[in-house]
């Protein structure tokens, strides 16, 4: 999302924006684009969101300042809904199902199993930050009830068994890789 | 761009459709996909390059055919409208099915030079030629799962590319609102909703003519046309469907009543949950444009309209009018005190006609039909059709539309092939967190607004969750109460702190700790929370634990140690 390398290949330029990260360009873009308007102000968190992953304390200060309106505000609107997060997220993320037709179709199960096999509890990420877990509330595949998605891929009528090894297989590769480096 | 313009381009369209002998729809809905429709439709594209006279085979990607569990879905239309449907297609499958379906006849004419990989995809056809097992994927038009629906809403939904508005035009598509347009008066449209009967089916199934009456009287050089897509109960996903698969239909329902009411903007609100439906809205909103659908002279027209997309951020509360309100605005989705309702002071203050998506999607219908058609389907308070996503412990489970008054027996039994297994079929949850469990007693109840009411259960929005035998009906009531607590907005405190004090309960009840007398506390905290809260969240929460504790009170007995 940065604008530091300019697109004929060039070296990098120095950094555009005042505070050294360009990312906040695209932030600014965005918010001119709503015309700084301060009722965007979901808008642009999820703009902000989308560029740096999570909401630092930083961003939202940014975010106040910008659109003049009061840090408390800022915050309560960013913490009153759940799709915010206020913590960087893992490299690979797990999002169990734990609508009701999964419920009735046995996801407690496999959330229990993951949270075990990944030693997290739900809503965190992993330590080395390779994984995140976390929940949703419906993700509208109920035909293929128990449903999981990892990285992005949907996983229907899932168990346990196959859950774990799907996510085994990207814990595998990633040992695998760091293994690699450290010889190389 | 005029009507005759609009004309040429569906005629053109129609045109174009009408040089193949074949078409095969492939669902590329979110279920099918997560079964591997990728691979499917792929197989099938190659297979049609491959085959001899493929060139007279169209593959479209489309929406829902609606027997998710049995996906990925394809179906193959004739010419002459004959249909057949095929389940479980996998690659191998869909290449048996495209080599049974091109014709080999080739006369004299040499065959085309084929790519290596291409020529490989050849010689597996002509294999396939051979093979017999593309009758246990076949789907007869005979099974209930079919014949028992009625559809309005989804009647294009599955035959439509949703990404192409020259197919919707095609389909009959903006016919209604240039009828409207050109033919009618604000008042005589609202007239019409009201001759319908269509009722609100976002849940509380308020009268929409009733509704858009309020907002037209209401005098305001600026109203707001609200589309609410923030479908958050979980095991419902019609709404989502509907926008991911026919996105023009909803944004010409939405004009339809943008006339109606006067408003030139309005707004789709949509879960950030639904990246896919947000996506095509937002493409049907900029072909649309393009065409001169959306603007400043609508078809040729004096109206003029633009929309625009918001979208939520995960809040279960902002499916509520008022909250909603809020959160388009940028701020805390909580719920206020009603009156002033949105119809008088919506959002930034001005009047506002808030419609769920399956409402608006039933609009146009009832346009191009009349008011009389759609009133003659379903029962005498309600009519029309509802989209229910079953789910749950049935064999057949996805996407239905049924006429009103149903009973759930027919739903159950019928169109969702009973429970597999050894198991019994027990309950049947509807309304999803605000909505109750309905036993095995009352099957034949038949499905309206009142009857489901009657039950201590809601309509809803439409999630319809078939539980058997295993699931115990406190810890079922404990999983809705828990989604409460969390969905609480915390405004009023009967619904933040009830909520709380009703799981607390449960979980004693459940955890062996239960005394006699709290069954019945458990029941008068309930009654006081559904009473005195703020909005439809709180008002609505203790449902599923009335109504459990209503006809299953015996499960609940059993789990107190000294009532016995």
């Amino acid at each position: 999302m940065s604008d530091t390398g300019s697109s004929n290949g060039k070296p990098k330029k120095a950094p555009v924006h005042p505070s050294g990260d360009d990312r906040y360009v695209a932030l600014d873009r965005t918010m001119k684009h709503l015309h700084n308007e301060k009722d965007a102000l979901l808008e642009v968190l999820h703009s902000a969101q989308e560029t740096f992953g999570y909401l630092s304390e930083e961003l939202l200060f940014y975010i106040s300042n910008h659109l003049h309106l009061p840090l408390s505000q800022v915050y309560g609107v960013a913490t009153f809904y759940h799709l915010f997060t206020f913590e960087p997220q893992g490299k690979h993320s797990c999002i169990i199902c734990t609508g009701t037709a999964c419920h009735v179709k046995g996801s407690a199960a496999i959330v229990e199993e993951m949270s075990a096999l990944l030693d997290v509890p739900v809503g965190k990420t992993t330590e080395d930050g390779l994984f995140s877990l976390t929940t949703a509330r419906c993700l509208g595949c109920c035909g293929l009830a128990p449903v999981a998605v990892i990285n992005g891929e949907i996983k229907g009528k899932a168990t346990p068994e196959t859950i774990a090894s799907a996510v085994g297989r990207i814990l595998t590769g990633e040992r695998v890789a760091q293994d690699q480096e450290e010889a190389g | 761009m005029s009507r005759e313009k609009l004309d040429q381009i569906a005629e053109q369209e129609r045109a174009r459709q009408s040089q193949f002998d074949k078409r095969v729809h492939c669902c590329v809905s979110t279920a099918c996909l997560s079964a591997g429709a990728g691979s499917t439709i792929q197989a099938l594209r190659d297979s049609v390059e491959a085959a001899p006279a493929g060139d007279k085979v169209e593959v479209v990607q489309t929406g829902c055919m609606g027997l998710c569990s049995r996906g990925p879905l394809v179906r193959v239309q004739e010419k002459s409208g004959e249909e057949v449907h095929y389940a479980d297609v996998d690659s191998e499958c869909a290449e048996e099915l495209i080599a049974k379906t091109v014709s080999w006849d080739q006369g004299d004419e040499k065959p085309p030079e084929l790519s290596p990989e291409l020529k490989t995809v050849r010689e597996r056809l002509e294999t396939a030629r051979k093979k017999r097992s593309l009758k246990k994927h076949v789907l007869s038009p005979d099974l209930p799962f079919f014949t028992k629906q009625f559809k309005v809403v989804l009647r294009d939904v599955g035959y439509v590319d949703p990404e192409k508005l020259e197919d919707y035009l095609a389909h009959g598509g903006y016919q209604a609102l240039h009828k409207v347009l050109t033919e009618m008066s604000p008042e005589q449209v609202c007239d019409e909703m009201l001759g319908s009967g269509l009722r609100g089916r976002g849940g509380a199934g308020f009268p929409t003519g009733l509704k858009w009456n309020f907002v037209r009287r209401e005098e305001s050089n600026v109203k707001y046309v609200v589309v609410n897509g923030d479908e958050g109960d979980p095991g419902a996903y019609m709404d989502r469907t509907v926008m991911e698969d026919n996105p023009h239909q909803v944004l010409e329902g939405m004009m339809i009543a943008a006339y109606a009411v006067g408003a030139n903007h309005g707004y789709f609100y949509i879960r950030a949950e639904y990246p896919i439906a947000v996506g095509r809205i937002r493409g049907a909103i900029r072909a649309a444009r393009r065409r001169g659908i959306l603007g400043k002279s609508v078809m040729g027209t004096d109206f003029s309209y633009s929309a625009d997309v918001r979208i939520g951020a995960g809040a279960f509360v902002c499916g509520e009018e008022t909250a909603l309100i809020h959160s388009i605005e940028g701020k805390r989705g909580v719920p206020r005190m009603r009156p002033p309702y949105p119809s008088t002071s919506g959002l930034w203050g001005k009047p506002t006609l808030i419609n769920n998506v399956e409402t608006l999607a039933n609009v146009p219908a009832i346009i191009k039909n009349g008011a009389e058609w759609y009133a003659q389907i379903g029962t005498e308070k309600s009519k029309g059709t509802k989209v229910f996503a079953l789910a749950g412990q049935l064999t057949n489970t996805g996407l239905i539309e049924v006429p009103m008054g149903i009973t759930l027996q027919e739903i159950v039994y019928e169109i969702g092939g009973d429970v597999p297994g050894d198991a019994e079929f027990k309950a049947a949850q509807t309304g999803g967190p605000s909505g109750g469990c309905i036993p095995n007693t009352h099957m034949d109840t038949p499905v309206d607004y009142e009857s489901l009411q009657e039950l201590d259960s809601i309509m809803g929005s439409g999630g319809l969750v078939i539980i058997d035998s295993t699931t115990s009906m406190p810890e079922f009531a404990r999983f809705f109460m828990d989604f409460c607590v969390d969905e609480s907005c915390g405004k009023c405190v009967p619904c933040r702190v009830g909520t709380v004090q009703i799981r607390t309960l449960l979980d004693k009840i459940i955890d062996g700790r239960g005394e006699p007398e709290d069954l019945d506390k458990l029941d008068a905290l309930c009654k006081l929370v559904s009473s005195v809260s703020l909005c439809g969240l709180g008002q609505s929460a203790p449902n599923p634990v009335l109504s459990t504790l209503r006809f299953f009170r015996h499960e609940y007995e059993a789990l107190i140690p000294c009532s016995a």
